[in-house]
């Protein structure tokens, strides 16, 4: 059983106790404990259950390569699933529960799945779907459904926020171990301006576990050296808790800042998005423990030979009185040697090569560890924990030996550099046959907007494992990347390491090589995953020859953990199986991120309020007092009604409505788009951009305008004005000012360059009121009256479709006699600045006039009730103005505009095409909006032919009946007809509707014209 | 993601500050054109791997409309110029063989 030791634990304070609480269970840490080291210190081995076979599962690594340890964390708003306890900071009042049990951790009802695991082997999933559907139902369902999923959702919102920052460096050194720092240092000596990260809260990685020296001092005095000679740089910053989470194109990187993960609540962002702009890429990610596939290698108490050590030294936690320890390679040795000073009990040190000697083997022997070469693990006894192994030949195929009592097995498969920053981007790997890993191949960089390369590895990242490499490569490495980054030439000397002798790994895939099948569907390769060296010898057989579909069949790597632990030990497998060397098998493709970020860091500020920036009229406050109900439009936030006081938005928008045509209404139309066209070209290009012509538009009138992709396809409308001889304002939509503006932008600067035009968008330097209804006219004369305004409204000063500038009581007025609602009705402009004082003045001086503000959707219906279009409603980008009957504003006599050659396409021509027509329902209801009209006999598929579909659909207050607006095949030429419109509500009813025109209100357009 | 750097504000610009708008010196064809023509015009778009003249905007800048050579593959940028030209310039087209001696050329 786990322990906490009487002593030692370089990272701990044990004056600082720390109480947590794990499935309930009240126990104790230390200050500078993980969660990991505090749960074994308390004696915690068993801490959840594997994702298929809900096998018992302990921990098995120190840090983020940790498959197994994954926890519910924290209560309420701060509840997260699948946190792994190898990189969770303890704090006192830390709770955390097991996930993938049920009822308990200790008794688990799903370990029934471990019996079937027979019939749950590779590509399970796949296999089910092709048999009958009964089976899936009443046979594997129930079973897949008990294993499914493995953290709990969250359920409440997130009580914590985050954030972006943002950091420009020459040079970005990923890692704060001895080979970071010397990057770092080296790096800052050519007066690079460098950014060391460092994922942990502290700095120095393994080395300083490891031991040995660095210029004559220990390695801890070293890295101490080191970090304070960085602080004190004026081009260094060094920070920790901050992930090296991705490596993108042109430098671009990201790091993950656990800002607040060990002090929850305490005001700061929990976690903060670094997104960093680096000139170069120093990557010393370090490397990666492998485990050994032996059978019962998954057992409670086998773990990372390296993660032992670290338990030992950095936090004086103890994994087992009796440690076996299995390796092929010389650094378990370190393992073995740290746990018997350490005081405990090493029975025996399996060493699979045929010969253990080396300095490191000589040690172990002197304190007398028994060392045996050419000997595995043929099979670990135990259930939920380890109780001992047999020891077989490693030669042979398993027959035991001798058997040992122990209570925790060390493993060590050797060292995988940690590839995946220098991958990214499209760093390559070459297989490195000497020391049995990938590494990164240096003549194949990620590249960067020069061609030239812009990541370099350093230390135990490149393949280094001694020490003195590690020393020697990060120092290099830093240089090199200061000089890239347009730093001097350095000649800072490398830190002094003695070389040492090492004895060199033997490549073990299967322990024994001879295991037959019981023991090799107890080899354990994605422990979280369950997937075995059973499991992928079975793919190979079953074709799937290609890494990545094994990866997808036998779910290997998919885990959590993304293959950090064993996706090489898998690889190699597959290469066996497939009879190819592991370089032709490959690797499958590293993604960012390095370990899984939270959303809310990704997401940053950008949520609730914040999630996207909200446009605001100068009369925004206005409506919000008004208790106006308000909907986007585009970044816009416009009243769609205002609501009295125990009315529903249906009866505001009527009341709006009739109080509009009866009385007099006031929209606020900020929000409509304005660009100003100028130049001795302008009324050239909006001949272009028009469908209709604008050059022969006088100055002072006012023309409405349609534009059109070069696909044809109605794009926007609004009224343009001609300001003067070479200017125009041209009205867009709401949603729409940007999107025009750069349209019109593209064509002056990249086709018509040589054109005199200038565009400027003066959307938000102009409020407007729409003025609208019978008594429009006399509350602006009302304002003259008043204030002395000098603005002639009359029907012959100021006619239908003209404009005006001048004074309307105080107010700096463009007046457009325009309107989209049928009504006597005036659009009028004032500098954004007099917006709301306008608005104010028209609703007093409005009061004997039955003045009232309308929103959007009273707009809406009275636009439809006079069959005017509304893009996006009518339109979706399939549509031509020639469906929606607007030939007469598509000009005959022009030679070219935005759209004419699509529009004599022969499928634009087709006399088939759905056209724009009014419906009228037989009983007055309102037709479903986007209801299809079905027609004669069934299409290909058997379903009924479609004959048109509604566009718009309302309740007319004005007309007490549904109205609405279509586009039906052969419409105008069928008036009169009633058509049907099936529901989808499942009433199985179908609404009839009678084709109309879709003017519906005022046809002869007298209203307006007064 | 991707710097290019603007030719008219000289602004090494982060991809969060551009916006692409497809393949350039795309040739328009207008009313009277042919409809094979009309259609290479409106849908048909090189999709090359290695060397690759798009247009870009300065949307998040100066608003200016430029092009950029750049190899779809490697995502080197051999440089970016003005949108006023109908073809690359020819340094830009030297450089690029210079360095590609593979390369079929801008057609
Ligand atoms: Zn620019």
């Amino acid at each position: 059983m786990s322990t906490r030791l009487a002593q030692g634990g370089r990272l701990i304070d044990r004056s600082k106790a720390m109480e947590f609480t794990f499935n309930g269970k009240r126990m104790t840490g230390y200050a500078g404990d993980t969660l990991a080291a505090a749960l074994l210190g308390a004696g915690q081995t068993l801490v959840g259950r594997s994702f298929k076979y809900h096998r018992p599962r302990g921990i098995l690594a120190s840090g983020s390569e940790e498959p197994n340890a994954l926890v519910h964390l924290g209560e309420g708003a701060r509840f997260e699933p699948d946190q792994r306890v190898t990189t969770t900071e303890l704090f006192d009042g830390l709770t955390c529960t097991s996930q993938n049990h049920w009822p308990s951790l200790e008794f688990d009802v799903g370990a029934i799945n471990n019996k079937f695991s027979r019939f749950l082997t590779a590509g399970f999933y796949y296999k089910t779907f092709m048999f009958p559907r009964v089976a899936w139902e009443k046979l594997f369902e129930p079973i897949v459904r008990q294993s499914a999923g493995l953290g709990q959702v969250p359920k409440e919102r997130d009580a914590d926020r985050y954030e972006h920052f943002y950091a420009h460096v020459d040079v970005l050194v990923v890692g704060g171990g001895v080979a970071g720092l010397a990057a770092a240092r080296s790096a800052a000596s050519t007066g690079a301006k460098v950014l060391l990260i460092e994922q942990t809260n502290h700095w120095g990685g393994r080395a300083v576990v490891d031991g040995g020296e660095i210029d004559g001092m220990p390695v801890e005095g070293w890295v101490n050296k080191a970090v304070e000679e960085l602080e004190n740089m004026a081009n260094v910053t060094i920070r920790t808790r901050i992930m090296g989470a991705g490596v993108y194109d042109h430098g671009y990187a990201t790091g993950y800042e656990r800002v607040a993960d060990h002090t929850p609540g305490d005001g700061r962002p929990r976690h903060r998005l670094w997104r960093i702009r680096a000139k170069q890429i120093v990557t010393a990610t370090g490397a990666i423990e492998r485990p050994l596939s032996f059978a019962g290698n998954d057992i409670p108490g086998v773990m990372l030979a390296g993660a032992l050590r670290d338990y030992i030294v950095n936090w004086g936690v103890s994994a087992g009185d009796r440690v076996v320890v299995v390796t092929n390679n010389d650094d378990a040795y370190r393992t073995a040697l740290a746990v018997k000073a350490a005081g405990l009990n090493v029975p025996m040190i399996l060493d699979a090569r045929a010969e253990a000697g080396g300095p490191l083997a000589d040690a172990a022997r002197e304190a007398g560890i028994r060392v045996e070469a050419g000997k595995g693990i043929a099979k670990v006894h135990g259930g939920k924990k380890v109780t001992g192994v047999s020891v077989c030949a490693q030669a042979g195929e398993g027959a035991s030996l001798e058997e040992i009592k122990c209570d925790a097995v060390a493993m060590s498969g050797g060292w995988s550099p940690v590839v995946h920053l220098w991958s990214h981007c499209g760093g390559k790997l070459i297989w490195d046959v000497e020391q049995a890993h990938f590494r990164p191949d240096p003549d194949r960089a990620p590249t960067s907007h020069d061609g030239a390369a812009f990541v370099v590895t350093a230390g135990s990242a490149t393949g280094a494992l001694s020490l003195a490499d590690v020393m020697a490569d990060a120092h290099a490495a830093g240089k090199v990347a200061g000089k890239a980054a347009g730093g001097k030439t350095s000649s800072k000397a490398a830190p002094e390491v003695a070389p040492e002798t090492m004895q060199p790994i033997e490549p073990v895939w299967v322990m024994p090589q001879g295991a037959g099948p019981d023991k090799r569907m107890k080899m354990w390769l994605d422990f979280q995953n369950d997937v075995k060296v059973s499991d992928v010898q079975l793919a190979a057989r079953e074709g799937y020859e290609s890494v990545e579909h094994t990866k997808r069949y036998t779910t290997l790597g998919m885990a959590n953990d993304q293959g950090k632990l064993s996706n090489i030990n898998g690889l190699a497998i597959l290469s066996d199986a497939l009879s190819q060397e592991i370089p032709a098998t490959g690797t499958t493709t590293f993604r960012p991120p390095y370990n899984p970020i939270s959303f809310g860091a990704i997401a940053g500020e950008a949520r609730g309020e914040l999630f996207q920036p909200v446009r605001q009229t100068p009369m925004h406050a206005w409506h919000a007092e008004a208790g106006a109900y308000f909907e986007p439009v585009g970044h816009w936030y416009r009243p769609y009604c205002y609501p009295k006081s125990g009315e529903t938005h249906e009866q505001a928008v009527n009341r709006e409505v009739l109080n509009t045509r009866e009385n007099l209404g006031l929209l606020d139309a900020s929000t409509l788009g304005k660009l100003v066209v100028k130049g001795p070209d302008a009324g050239k290009f909006l001949d272009m951009m028009y469908t209709n012509m604008m050059s022969n538009l006088a100055v002072g009138k006012c023309r409405y305008g349609l534009m059109c992709s070069e696909n044809g396809f109605l794009s926007d409308d609004g009224v343009v004005a001609r300001i003067d001889e070479d200017t125009w304002l041209c009205h867009t939509t709401s949603g729409g000012a940007d999107r025009i503006h750069a349209w019109m932008e593209d064509w002056l600067q990249c086709e018509w360059w040589d054109w005199n035009v200038y565009v400027a968008n003066v959307t938000e330097q102009l409020a407007q009121v729409a003025v609208v209804g019978p008594n429009a006219r006399k509350v602006l004369e009302k304002l003259n009256d008043q204030a002395g305004g000098g603005m002639d409204l009359s029907a012959e000063a100021l006619p239908f479709m003209q404009w005006r500038d001048g004074k309307i009581g105080n107010f700096d007025a463009r007046a457009y006699r325009i309107s989209f609602s049928g009504e006597l009705s005036y659009e009028i402009a004032v500098p954004a600045s007099q917006g709301r004082a306008f608005w104010d003045a028209l609703l007093d001086a409005g009061g004997e006039f039955g003045v009232m503000p309308y929103g959007t959707e009273c707009l809406h219906i009275m636009r439809a009730e006079k069959g005017f279009i509304m893009i996006g409603d009518e339109t979706d980008g399939t549509v031509i103005p020639q469906d929606l009957g607007l030939n007469w504003a598509i000009s005959k006599k022009k030679e070219d505009f935005m759209g004419k050659r699509a529009q004599s396409r022969s499928h634009m021509t087709d006399p088939d095409r759905w056209k724009l027509v009014g419906l009228e329902t037989l009983d007055g209801s309102v037709i479903p909006d986007g209801a299809y009209a079905v027609g004669e006999g069934v299409n290909a598929n058997g379903q009924k032919n479609v004959i048109g579909r509604v566009t718009s659909t309302y309740y007319s207050p004005t007309l007490k009946k549904g109205i609405a607006m279509g586009l039906v095949k052969h419409g105008p030429d069928r008036m009169g007809e009633v058509i049907g419109f099936p529901t989808v509500d499942g009433s199985n009813t179908v609404v009839k509707a009678k084709i109309v025109s879709p003017v519906f209100y005022d046809p002869e357009g007298e209203k307006q014209n007064v | 993601m991707l710097t290019l750097q603007c030719p008219y504000c000289g602004v090494m610009a982060d991809e969060t500050e551009l916006h692409a708008e497809g393949e350039a010196h795309i040739k328009r064809f207008g009313p009277g054109s042919s409809d094979e023509d009309f259609e290479t015009y409106l849908f048909e778009r090189k999709n090359p791997k290695g060397v690759h003249f798009e247009r870009w905007r300065h949307t998040g800048g100066c608003g200016k409309f430029f092009h950029a050579a750049r190899s779809t593959m490697t995502l080197e940028v051999y440089g970016t110029y003005p949108a006023q030209t109908l073809e690359p310039p020819k340094e830009l087209i030297d450089a690029i063989k210079a360095k590609h001696p593979d390369w079929e050329g801008y057609k």
